[in-house]
């Protein structure tokens, strides 16, 4: 039993990123319950049998595109005793067979073989009222849309329209706007945190503009440049929105202590990025209830997939793509300007460090709480960014979905 | 035809003065490069599929002096300490460049932690050998491992 507490709005208890408990409820209530999790792109499953490992929580799919063309997703667990039965991360298969037994289901994860089931000679074999119809894979509802894969474990889940949001669904719309996605490669990560310490890092620009001394002194995302926030969806959904500048001296500047005005780059190349998409933003970053951000900073498009470990680790999953059309000269763009992403990246380092450290810092002290109150104790869209607007929207949704208050 | 001895030791020396460049004296590692050269930092999974996604990736020795300048002043980590073990140094063609490779493994030492194995994996490499200096025109890293621990702070 999870013991129900008085919790302030405005307050983060720490036992919600330590313990077993909660975390075994999130499996249920959040992963497995009522969401879209992004899976992956249709894009790495082009042709009719295609597929890729993927993960909802911290239970392992596979997606694959069947034979008529739609994709399927599956739990890569075999029904009969449970063996993670796709080794391979990516590829393709007319049928899927669990080594152990040689169980083997076809692309829509219905069982279409199993060895022995009349026995040899007449001797074993399957009981009379075996029926293969009654031991299929875990299929989850999926939809796509313009290129992105969703699946949920809900058969009743409102359509993904619906559960993203108009809002959203402006942003969304920008990066998979119909064209076909090229992927340019994966990164991935391990992170010893609770998963929603990664969504709570980009739902909180006000770090942004303090932590991270490469963006600012870059002008690639100020705390004193345009931008705003959109919270949707009774606050399951975030964007987080700038507009790049040159640098200029401000009254904020004085504030942002470790800015490097005389930062200079010799290979600044990377930092040169063309207008591409719609408006003015020229960074849009939309974290998605409940396992994905979608990254657009300047030319860099990907996906960040969160993957969870247990309470005290998870892993993210990058894959960064871009559009069939793009000439060498764009793809070469993405490709600079991702040294400031993953595991490697001039900016994401700084966000690894610190959700590692927060993780130390919380894991000994459950009974403590987190402050939130930049900007009072609002959970609505602002047009500016010193705001935790976006984190207490976010810990009152997961509160209302886990039903801990 | 037969890479002279001479060579295969030089080509030993250099990566093994490349590690130890990283390992104890990082400013030290851009000066292993050509002015135009090509360095990445890529995933198995990548490099396996063609495909050109780095998880670090400089053109040109200017990128390589800013990476360092920002280990050193702008990116926010636990200090630690890494340790390169490079071996099975090959040459694979011996021209007017040396193409090469050699295995490296990489150990992590954060100051509060005990060590762990950070990367292991393989170098391809083309090794610029103008002016009687070694310098690499190409550095590919590939990391067998995907799932990195972490973060990779220093280059590989």
């Amino acid at each position: 039993m999870i013991a129900k507490q008085p919790i302030s709005p405005n307050r983060i208890p720490y036992d919600i990123y330590t313990d077993p408990a909660i975390y075994e409820r999130e499996q249920e209530r959040i992963f497995r319950g009522s969401s879209w999790n992004y899976v992956g792109l249709s894009a790495e499953v082009p042709q009719p049998g295609d597929f890729r490992l993927s993960s909802i929580g911290d239970r392992a799919v596979v997606m694959v595109r069947d034979k008529d063309g739609g994709i399927n997703v599956f739990e890569n667990r075999c029904a009969h005793r449970g063996v993670a039965f796709c080794f391979e991360q990516t590829g393709n298969a007319k049928a899927f067979q669990c080594p152990y037994h040689q169980w083997t289901y076809d692309l829509c994860g219905d069982l279409v073989g199993v060895p022995f089931r009349n026995g040899i000679n007449g001797d074993g074999g399957m009981p009379a009222d075996f029926r293969t119809a009654d031991h299929g894979l875990t299929t989850l509802k999926v939809e796509e849309r313009n290129g992105a894969v969703f699946a949920t474990f809900d058969p009743s889940m409102a359509p993904l329209a619906e559960y993203l949001g108009p809002e959203i669904l402006v942003y969304f719309d920008r990066v998979f706007d119909g064209r076909q996605l090229r992927v340019l490669g994966y990164q991935r990560q391990r992170i010893e945190c609770n998963w929603k310490l990664v969504l709570e890092n980009i739902r909180d620009p006000y770090h942004a503009t303090l932590l991270h001394v490469f963006l600012i002194s870059f002008g690639l995302n100020r705390g004193d440049q345009p931008g705003r926030v959109l919270i949707a969806q009774e606050g399951r959904h975030a964007v987080m929105t700038s507009q790049r500048r040159e640098h200029v001296e401000s009254e904020a500047t004085r504030e942002m202590s470790t800015l490097r005005a005389g930062l200079t780059l010799q290979g600044g190349e990377m930092l040169r990025p063309v207008r591409e998409f719609p408006g003015d933003e020229t960074l849009a970053m939309q974290a998605l209830w409940p396992n994905v951000i979608v990254q657009q900073q300047s030319n860099t498009v990907a996906t960040r997939r969160i993957v969870t470990r247990g309470p005290n680790a998870c892993e993210l999953h990058w894959t960064f793509f871009g559009y069939a059309g793009d000439d060498d000269a764009m793809t070469e763009r993405r490709l600079m300007q991702a040294n400031l992403m993953g595991p490697s990246g001039f900016v994401s380092v700084d966000d690894t460090e610190v959700m590692q450290q927060t993780q130390r810092g919380v894991g000994p002290s459950p009974r403590y709480e987190g402050f939130m109150e930049m900007d009072g104790s609002g959970q609505e869209s602002t047009p500016y960014v010193i705001t935790e607007a976006p984190l207490r929207a976010f810990h009152n949704y997961y509160r209302a979905v886990m039903d801990l208050d | 035809v037969p890479v002279p001895a001479g060579v295969k030791t030089d080509i030993a020396d250099l990566y093994a003065d490349y590690g130890s460049s990283i390992d104890d004296d990082l400013e030290r590692w851009p000066d292993f490069f050509t002015d135009d050269a090509f360095y990445r930092v890529v995933a198995r999974e990548n490099y396996d599929r063609n495909l050109p996604m780095s998880t670090l990736m400089c053109r040109g020795r200017g990128m390589l002096i800013d990476r360092v300048a920002a280990i050193r002043e702008t990116m926010v980590y636990i200090p630690r300490h890494v340790r390169h073990l490079i071996t099975d140094v090959r040459i694979l063609e011996a021209g007017a460049q040396i193409r090469a490779r050699a295995n490296f493994a990489i150990y992590e030492s954060p100051a509060d932690a005990s060590s762990h194995l950070l990367a292991v994996g393989r170098y391809y490499d083309a090794i610029d050998t103008q002016n009687g200096r070694l310098r690499f025109a190409e550095k590919t890293c590939v990391y067998d491992g995907n799932l990195v621990a972490g973060s990779f702070v220093y280059p590989l």
